[in-house]
């Protein structure tokens, strides 16, 4: 008989067995008018439930997104500092982290698919619907039992295999999201965990710790220098310009062999560090 | 002739069709009975395109039931399968 005609066939005994549940046409009427406003708010929030996995996935990329920016940021930096070992420790990391934000990216695109697909049955739902209602109401208003039934059967079957459809496309995004949380939540779980620190860089980042403690004692030379810089010229100036007041800073307290006594009340630059 | 793909809408297909339709189809239904996945695939892909090229959109307010039903195109062979019993897939 072929597949086509066979799952019509299942679709229309759904419907057929629904018409003959109730022995008012009238009553089928309003009853399929409620389930069918219940499955349009169904097919609603699975839109919204879809969205929000949607959402919590592009969370997810812009964080490894961040790492990637990190580590190629590490290797640069490594690289400078004519560290080519730490380089590609921080590439190899970059790698790891690709093939995730790969893999996240292939599922966001297949949620967004689900919801664009959700939210159109969703129109299409309403659009019936909506039909079904000022169908009914004409139905109604005329009611003579003979010709009635004829014409319920027409706009019932016909809105029930929207139903049937929609019902379906409900489960499936269901499916899909169901899929998608379990695989988002062990993500977190690992990045909570700080497994994925380690590979992706938290913050015990060991090659920014190492680049961390080049970077400062980089920084520590640089102040020494300055330091010895100032001292030297601090001691010029002194034997220039006599006893150093308060204004010159910290280079007069080093510079100056008085003890805090010696420095007149008022003038005395320890006053502040004390309080 | 109406024809509705699963998921995606009602076609208005003309009549001239159908006989075209049913060959694919019954290409579908032996790829099911035989669990053949390859033969499956390509012969709910033509299916599919040979409905889509052939029909045009119904309007959505449209009450009409479909004449024929043709699942998704990402659908299963597990998936098809249980959309042909009555207690399948289908929910209510």
């Amino acid at each position: 008989m072929g597949v086509m005609k066979r799952v019509t066939m299942v679709f229309r005994a759904k419907a057929n067995k629904a018409l003959d549940r109730l022995e008012d046409p009238r009553e089928t009427l309003d009853y399929s008018y409620q389930t069918q406003l219940e499955l349009l708010q169904k097919v609603r929030r699975g839109v919204a439930d879809v969205a929000t996995s949607r959402k919590r996935v592009e969370l997810q990329i812009n964080q490894l997104q961040q790492q990637l920016d990190k580590f190629n940021r590490q290797a640069k930096d490594a690289l400078g500092a004519g560290r080519e070992d730490l380089a590609r420790e921080a590439l190899t990391r970059k790698a790891g982290v690709q093939t995730q934000l790969d893999d996240l990216q292939t599922q966001y695109e297949s949620l967004q698919a689900e919801e664009e697909k959700l939210s159109q049955a969703s129109q299409r739902l309403q659009a019936k619907v909506d039909a079904f209602r000022t169908r009914k109401e004409t139905i109604k208003a005329t009611y003579t039992a003979a010709e009635a039934q004829t014409r319920i059967n027409e706009a019932f079957s016909g809105i029930s295999e929207e139903m049937g459809d929609v019902g379906l496309a409900i489960q499936r995004a269901e499916d899909k999201t169901a899929q998608m949380r379990a695989r988002a939540g062990a993500l977190d779980e690992l990045m909570a965990s700080g497994a994925l620190d380690d590979m992706v860089g938290g913050p015990h980042d060991d090659i920014q710790a190492e680049l961390d403690r080049m970077g400062a004692s980089h920084g520590v030379d640089r102040e020494l220098e300055a330091m010895k810089a100032e001292l030297s010229g601090g001691t010029t100036r002194q034997i220039e310009s006599g006893p150093a007041t308060s204004s010159d800073g910290a280079s007069d307290q080093t510079a100056t062999p008085l003890p805090p006594s010696a420095v007149p009340a008022g003038d005395a630059p320890q006053a502040g560090d004390q309080e | 002739m109406i024809v509705r793909i699963l998921g995606e809408g009602q076609l208005d297909v003309p009549e001239s069709v159908h006989a075209e339709l049913n060959e694919l189809d019954a290409a579908l239904e032996s790829a099911v009975d035989a669990s053949d996945e390859a033969s499956f695939r390509s012969a709910l892909t033509a299916l599919l395109a040979r409905v889509r090229q052939s029909g045009s959109p119904t309007d959505p307010d449209d009450l009409r039931p479909s004449e024929l039903i043709v699942p998704q195109e990402d659908a299963t062979m597990d998936e098809v399968r249980k959309l042909l019993t009555d207690d399948g897939l289908i929910p209510g």
